[in-house]
C-alpha cells in the first residue's frame, strides 16, 4: 500500500484515503466549444500513460477532500514528491535510489532470447 | 513406563527442550497417540517411529517429513478441532500439538497406506510435465463431462472445511522505527542493538520460541553461554522494553510498497482449549520506516533416485527434531550430503545413541577437521561418493551408494537418510520489496544486491557465514551499540545445486525436484526440449515451484538443471520472482472481521424499520436496502405493484425517497457554477422554483439527472440519482478545485441528513396539507416545480412540489432523525384516506408510463440528452458547460443514433425481457442487424397492457413502424411509439 504525501495536509497518509484521478496538467481549454475535433480528441481521450516518471492527479477524498499533483514512477511506484493543484508542473528532485527495475517476466523473456 | 516413553519410542532420555511430563493426545487417521507440549505434530509422529504422512500430488507415492519448517512440501496434513474448525494442508513441521487435536492425511484412498490412485505411478510416463496441456486439447465437449472432474478430483491437495468458520479474526494496524523480520542470532542482535537507540522496533518471527537456527545449531555459544538459551534471555529482556514489540508465531507474509508489511499472527492454533475471546488470527498491517531482513536461509535436499521416500529428509531438520524435540528421526541413519552441515547432524545423533550407517559425501576433500571428529566418534565417510537410488516401500530401508564415476555400487540398510544439498538465502521479503538479486558463482547463490526500499538484509539471507561477521552486521543494521561474541564448532563449508551423480540427463530416474507437485528433473529437462527457454515458461509448464511451497527448496535445483540443459549461466535463465505471502495465509486473516453483515455494509434510510414492519420486501440499490413493494397477505409481487400502481394514480401513494442523492451547492457563484456543469441555464431559475437539471460529462453523454430547486439567490438544493451521488459530487469537486477555482462556491453532501417522504397522487395535497406550517399550497400559490423552506409537524423542513409519477405530487424533506415521525403522521392519514404505501417497483411502472428516464437503466454511457429526448434541457444560450463540445462531435450529431422511444407489444399481455435486442426483420440471416434493445419493460396495470421504452436506430423517425424482438423460443412483434403512455396530455401533474 502506498503511502501518500498529501500537500495540503502535509502529512503522508495511507493509499486507503486517496482517489487516483487520471493525468495531471492537462487543462480543459478556455474556449472549450471553439476548438477541433482534433484538439478535443487530443484534450479529452488522449493520454501518454508513460513508463517510468509520470504525472498524474491523487485527490484526498477520505481526508481534506482536495484535489493534487504527483510526481510518480510507475516502475518503481516511488512517489517522487506531491504539490497543490494548479502549480505548474514540478521539476523532480534527484533521488538516491536506483530505478532499476527488478528481475521480471519480460526482462528474463529478453535474456531468454 | 515413563512418561518419556509414552511420548514415543524414539524420544531420547536428556534430549531435546520439551518437558516429558507435559504430554499432550492427539490422533492421527483415528489411531490415538501421545505428544509433549511443544511437540509438532512432525515430531511427535517421529517419535512414535511414524515417517509416512501422506501420498503425493501427481503419482501419489508415499511421503514422509522433509524438513522442520515452513518450507515444508510434503507433510500436508488436515487438522481439525470439530467440524467446523478443520483446515486442510496444513505443513506438519509448523503445527504444534494441542491436547485432543484430530490429524488426518491426505490425498489418499482408502488408505494411507494403501491408496489406490498409486498407481497412477506405474503409468507415470503418460503423466509428464506438460501432460495437461496435451492431453486434454479435445475433443473441447469433454473438458466439461470429462477431463476436467477427474483433474479436479485426482489433482487435489486436502478438502475444503464445508461448515461456516465459527472462529473471529482481528485485524491491527501498527507503525513503528524497525520491523526485524526472523529472530535468530542475526535478528535478535540487530533488536538488541535497535531497542537500545530508544527507537520503536518490531521484532517477529514466525516460530513459537525465538532462537532460529540455534533450535538445532546446539553447538553454537553466544556471549559464553548456549545459543538458544542467550536468545530466550535476550527475548525476554526485548519484551520487557516499552519500546519493543515481539511476535512470535508470526509471519512477515508481504512486504509491499513504502515500508508496509503484512504479518499474520497465529494466536490459538496451538491452545488446546482456545478462550473464546480470543481471534484465532491476527492480520497486522504495519509500517515500518525501515526493515531489517534476518530471514537466514532453508536447507536444500538432494536431487537424486527415488529422493521422496518417507525416512529422507533434510539434515537440519533430524537436528532440530533430535536436539528441540528430544527425538531421533531412526536407529540406523544414513546421510547423504555435499555440505558441511550435515557432518553435524550426523555427530549429533551419534552422540544420542543412534548409529550412522555412514556419511555418503559426494565430495572428493571434506574438510580434515570434519573427518577426524567422524572418525574419533567411529562414523565412516565415503567421500567422492554419491546414494544413487533407495529402496523400501513405505520409508526407506535401504540405500544404494557408489563412488562417483562409476564403480560397484552396494546397498546399505538405513531406516532414515538425511540429506543436504547446502543452503538457500531466504530472500523471499527482500524480493519482494523489489530488490535485485546479484548471484553468488563462488557460492551458487543468488543474494540482495540492489535496495528498492529502505531495507538491509543480514545473516544468512545476506550470505553471511561467519558468525563474528554476522553479528556485527547485525548490530550496524540495528543502528546501536551492543557487545557480543560468538562461537561455533566447524565452519560450514560446500553444497551443490542441480541434480546429483546418478540422475543426470543420461537417466530416466525419479529424482525429485519439486516434491509437492511432483516435478522431477527429467520433467525440466522435458520441458527445455521442448522448446522452453525462459525460466517462466519452464516453471508454467512443468509446474516446478508453483505448490503453495512456492519452491523454497526447489527453484535452485530447477534453474540449475535448466541452465546445464540450456548450456547458459545461472543468471541468464533467470530466477522467478517471489510474491507475497511467504507461507499460505488463511481467507480469515486477511478478511478479518469484514464478514457477514460486515462484508459490505447496508446503508439503511432512517424509516427502514417503520418500512419492514409494514411488510415491505427490499431490493438493494448500490449499498442501500430500498423497498421494493409492500404485499399484502397473500399477495405476489406484481399483485402488490398492481395494487400500489392502480392506488397512487386513483388516490395517492407514500413513498420513501430519502435515498436521492443530495448536494447542497451554496455561495454568490453558485448558479454560475451549476451552468457550467449542467446543461440547463440556471440563472433565469427564480429563487423558489426548482428545475430538472441533466448533467453530461465532457464527451457530451448523460452522466446524472435530478431536480435542482434554488432556495436562496446563493443557495441550490441539488439531487442525484441514488447510486450517483458520491461520483457527482466528486465530479462536481473536480471541476470546482481544479478548473473553476475562481468561483465563490461550496459543495456538501446532504444525502443523509435528509428524509425525504414522497406523497403523489390525487388526494396528494389533502394529505399533507394539515402538516405543512406557512405555506399555502394552492394550484396558484404553489405550482408544479415550486420549492419552499417551511416547517412540517413544527420540524425544518425543505418542500418540494415535484412529480416522478405523473400526478400532483410534493416531497417532504425533513432532517433525518425526524423522518420516522413525520413518515408515521403522515402515512397514518394516507391510510386513513386510502392511499398506500409504494416501493421501488411501482415507482418504476409509474415513471415508464410518462416515459421519464432513469439514468443507468435507460442510458448507458453513450446516450447524449437528444437521443434520451431530453434535447429541450440542454441551453442552446450558453458559452459554456461540461459537455458543450463533446455534443458537437461528428458521431453525436449524426443521423440514425439510437433514440429512447416507446414500445408497444401488438399482444398487451407479453411484456417484453429488459435487454432483448430489436430488428426489422426477424427472418433475416444470422448474426441479425440489431437495431437497439429494451431498456425498461412493465405490465402496465393503469394502462391494461404491457408498456416499454427502448434505444432504437433512429427511433424518432420510425414511430408506427413494426419491428421485432427476436427471443430464444419466440419472437415478439412491436410497434414503436413515443414514449407517454399514461396521461399524454400531462394535467394530472397540475391537479
Amino acid at each position: 500500500m502506498l503511502l501518500i504525501h498529501c500537500p495540503y495536509c502535509e502529512e503522508d497518509r495511507s493509499e486507503l484515503e486517496f482517489r487516483w484521478a487520471g493525468e495531471a496538467h492537462i487543462a480543459r481549454p478556455e474556449n472549450i466549444s471553439a476548438i477541433s475535433d482534433e484538439e478535443f480528441a487530443e484534450f479529452f481521450f488522449l493520454r501518454n500513460n508513460e513508463k517510468g516518471l509520470t504525472y498524474e492527479r491523487w485527490r484526498h477524498i477520505h481526508g481534506c477532500g482536495r484535489f493534487f499533483n504527483a510526481a510518480r514512477d510507475t516502475v518503481s511506484d516511488r512517489f517522487l514528491m506531491t504539490y497543490k493543484a494548479g502549480m505548474p508542473k514540478q521539476p523532480v528532485p534527484e533521488t538516491g535510489a536506483s530505478e532499476k527495475t527488478v528481475e521480471t517476466y519480460e526482462a528474463t523473456e529478453g535474456d531468454a532470447r | 513406563m515413563s512418561a518419556s516413553s509414552n511420548s514415543g519410542a524414539f524420544r531420547i532420555k536428556g534430549a531435546g527442550r520439551l518437558t516429558p511430563a507435559r504430554t499432550a493426545r492427539f490422533t492421527f487417521d483415528g489411531k490415538s497417540f501421545t505428544a509433549l507440549e511443544g511437540d509438532t505434530v512432525a515430531s511427535a509422529l517421529l517419535a512414535h517411529g511414524v515417517h509416512l504422512l501422506g501420498r503425493s500430488f501427481k503419482y501419489h507415492r508415499p511421503r514422509g517429513i522433509l524438513s522442520a519448517g515452513p518450507e515444508e512440501p510434503n507433510a500436508l496434513i488436515d487438522v481439525s478441532r470439530d467440524a467446523a474448525r478443520r483446515q486442510p494442508n496444513v505443513r506438519a513441521t509448523v503445527q504444534e500439538v494441542f491436547d485432543g487435536a484430530k490429524i488426518v492425511s491426505q490425498n489418499r484412498w482408502p488408505s494411507l497406506k494403501f491408496d489406490v490412485g498409486a498407481i497412477n505411478n506405474l503409468f507415470s510416463p503418460f503423466f509428464a510435465a506438460g501432460f495437461y496441456y496435451k492431453t486434454f486439447m479435445w475433443p473441447r465437449e469433454a473438458w466439461v463431462k470429462v477431463y476436467e472432474p477427474f483433474i479436479r478430483r485426482a489433482a487435489g491437495l486436502g478438502v475444503a472445511p464445508t461448515e461456516e468458520d465459527p472462529d473471529h479474526y482481528a485485524n491491527r494496524y501498527a507503525h513503528c522505527d524497525v520491523l526485524i523480520a526472523g529472530a535468530g542470532v542475526a535478528g535478535l542482535t540487530a533488536a538488541l542493538s535497535a531497542a537500545a537507540t530508544g527507537a520503536s522496533v518490531f521484532l517477529v518471527d514466525e516460530q513459537p520460541e525465538v532462537g532460529g537456527a540455534l533450535h538445532y545449531d546446539a553447538a553454537t555459544m553466544i556471549d559464553g553461554q548456549n545459543g538458544y538459551d542467550w536468545a530466550q534471555a535476550s527475548a525476554a529482556k526485548l519484551k520487557a522494553m516499552p519500546n519493543v514489540t515481539v511476535l512470535t508465531r508470526t509471519t512477515v507474509f508481504g512486504y509491499y510498497n513504502h515500508g508496509f508489511l503484512g504479518l499474520v499472527e497465529r494466536v490459538t492454533d496451538h491452545v488446546a482449549k482456545p478462550d473464546k475471546s480470543s481471534p484465532r488470527e491476527r492480520l497486522w498491517q504495519v509500517r515500518a520506516k525501515k526493515v531489517v531482513l534476518a530471514t537466514g536461509s532453508i536447507e536444500r535436499h538432494m536431487v537424486f533416485a527415488n529422493n521422496d521416500r518417507p525416512g529422507i529428509m533434510l539434515a537440519s531438520a533430524a537436528r532440530t527434531f533430535l536436539n528441540h524435540h528430544g527425538v531421533a528421526v531412526g536407529r540406523n541413519v544414513g546421510v547423504y550430503t555435499a555440505h558441511d552441515s550435515a557432518y553435524e547432524a550426523a555427530f549429533d545423533l551419534r552422540r544420542a545413541g543412534v548409529s550412522i550407517a555412514a556419511i555418503v559425501d559426494n565430495r572428493a576433500d571434506p574438510s580434515e577437521a570434519l573427518l577426524a571428529e567422524a572418525r574419533a566418534l567411529g562414523i565412516s565417510v565415503l567421500s567422492g561418493h554419491s546414494v544413487t537410488d533407495t529402496g523400501g516401500r513405505l520409508r526407506i530401508s535401504s540405500m544404494t551408494v557408489a563412488r562417483n564415476g562409476g564403480g560397484n555400487a552396494r546397498r546399505i540398510a538405513v531406516d532414515a537418510l538425511i540429506i543436504s544439498a547446502g543452503w538457500t538465502p531466504s530472500v523471499h521479503l527482500f524480493s519482494q520489496s523489489r530488490g535485485k538479486l546479484r548471484f553468488d558463482d563462488v557460492n551458487q547463490r543468488f543474494l540482495p544486491d540492489i535496495y528498492a526500499q529502505d531495507c538491509v538484509s543480514i545473516g544468512g539471507c545476506n550470505g553471511t557465514d561467519d558468525l563474528a561477521e554476522l553479528i556485527d552486521e547485525a548490530i550496524a543494521a540495528g543502528g546501536g551499540s551492543v557487545a557480543l561474541s560468538g562461537e561455533n564448532r566447524f565452519e560450514w563449508t560446500g553444497g551443490m545445486i542441480g541434480a546429483a551423480e546418478g540422475a543426470g540427463p543420461d537417466t530416466t530416474v525419479k529424482a525429485f525436484v519439486d516434491f509437492q507437485h511432483d516435478v522431477t528433473a527429467k520433467d525440466i529437462r522435458l520441458a527445455v526440449r521442448e522448446g522452453m527457454h525462459s525460466i517462466e515458461h519452464i516453471k508454467r509448464f512443468t509446474t516446478n515451484g508453483m505448490a503453495s511451497d512456492q519452491g523454497k527448496l526447489s527453484n535452485m535445483h530447477g534453474l540449475a538443471i535448466a541452465a546445464e540443459m540450456l548450456d547458459r549461466p545461472i543468471p541468464k535463465v533467470g530466477l522467478t520472482t517471489f510474491r507475497a505471502p511467504y507461507t499460505p495465509v488463511t481467507y480469515g486473516t486477511l478478511v478479518g472481521h469484514s464478514r457477514g453483515e460486515l462484508f459490505d455494509p447496508a446503508r439503511k434510510t432512517p424509516m427502514h424499520v417503520l418500512e419492514t414492519a409494514e411488510g415491505a420486501e427490499f431490493e438493494d440499490v448500490g449499498n442501500w436496502k430500498r423497498a421494493w413493494y409492500y404485499p399484502k397477505r397473500g399477495e405476489d409481487m406484481l399483485a402488490a405493484v398492481n395494487r400500489e400502481c392502480r392506488t397512487v394514480r386513483e388516490v395517492a401513494g407514500v413513498f420513501n425517497g430519502s435515498t436521492l442523492g443530495k448536494i447542497e451547492v451554496v455561495g454568490p457563484d453558485a448558479a454560475q457554477f451549476l451552468n457550467l456543469l449542467y446543461t440547463n441555464a440556471w440563472d433565469s431559475l427564480k429563487p423558489g422554483k426548482s428545475r430538472y437539471g441533466i448533467m453530461t460529462r465532457e464527451d457530451g453523454f448523460v452522466y446524472d439527472d435530478g431536480v435542482v430547486g434554488r432556495l436562496a439567490e446563493d443557495r441550490f438544493h441539488v439531487t442525484t440519482t441514488t447510486g450517483g451521488a458520491p461520483r457527482v459530487l466528486h465530479h462536481m469537486e473536480d471541476y470546482l478545485q481544479t478548473e473553476f477555482p475562481h468561483l465563490r462556491v461550496w459543495l456538501t453532501s446532504t444525502t443523509e441528513q435528509w428524509a425525504v417522504i414522497a406523497v403523489q397522487g390525487p388526494k396528494a395535497r389533502e394529505i399533507i396539507q394539515p402538516f405543512v406550517e406557512g405555506v399555502d399550497l394552492s394550484n396558484e400559490a404553489f405550482p408544479h416545480m415550486s420549492v419552499s423552506e417551511c416547517s412540517v409537524m413544527g420540524v425544518p423542513a425543505r418542500l418540494f412540489r415535484v412529480s416522478f409519477t405523473g400526478e400532483l405530487g410534493f416531497e417532504l424533506n425533513v432532517p433525518a432523525d425526524y423522518g420516522p415521525a413525520v413518515w408515521k403522521a403522515i402515512w397514518e392519514r394516507a391510510e386513513s384516506m386510502g392511499a398506500c404505501l409504494y416501493g421501488t417497483e411501482t415507482m418504476h411502472v409509474l415513471r415508464a408510463e410518462k416515459g421519464y428516464i432513469i439514468v443507468g437503466q435507460d442510458t448507458d454511457g453513450t446516450v447524449t440528452p437528444d437521443d434520451a429526448g431530453l434535447g429541450w434541457a440542454v441551453s442552446s444560450k450558453k458559452l459554456d458547460f461540461v459537455g458543450i463540445r463533446g455534443l458537437k462531435r461528428p458521431d453525436l450529431v449524426r443521423e440514425n443514433r439510437k433514440q429512447l422511444v416507446g414500445l408497444l407489444t401488438k399482444d398487451p399481455a407479453l411484456v417484453l425481457e429488459e435487454g432483448g435486442q430489436i430488428v426489422a426483420d426477424p427472418n433475416q440471416a444470422k448474426p441479425m442487424t440489431m437495431l437497439g434493445h429494451v431498456t425498461s419493460a412493465y405490465w402496465s396495470e393503469n394502462c391494461g397492457r404491457s408498456i416499454a421504452l427502448a434505444l432504437v436506430a433512429g427511433g424518432r423517425s420510425r414511430i408506427g413502424e413494426t419491428l421485432y424482438v427476436p427471443l430464444k423460443d419466440r419472437t415478439i412483434e412491436v410497434e414503436v411509439t413515443d414514449m407517454v403512455f399514461f396521461d399524454k396530455q400531462g394535467g394530472r401533474i397540475h391537479g
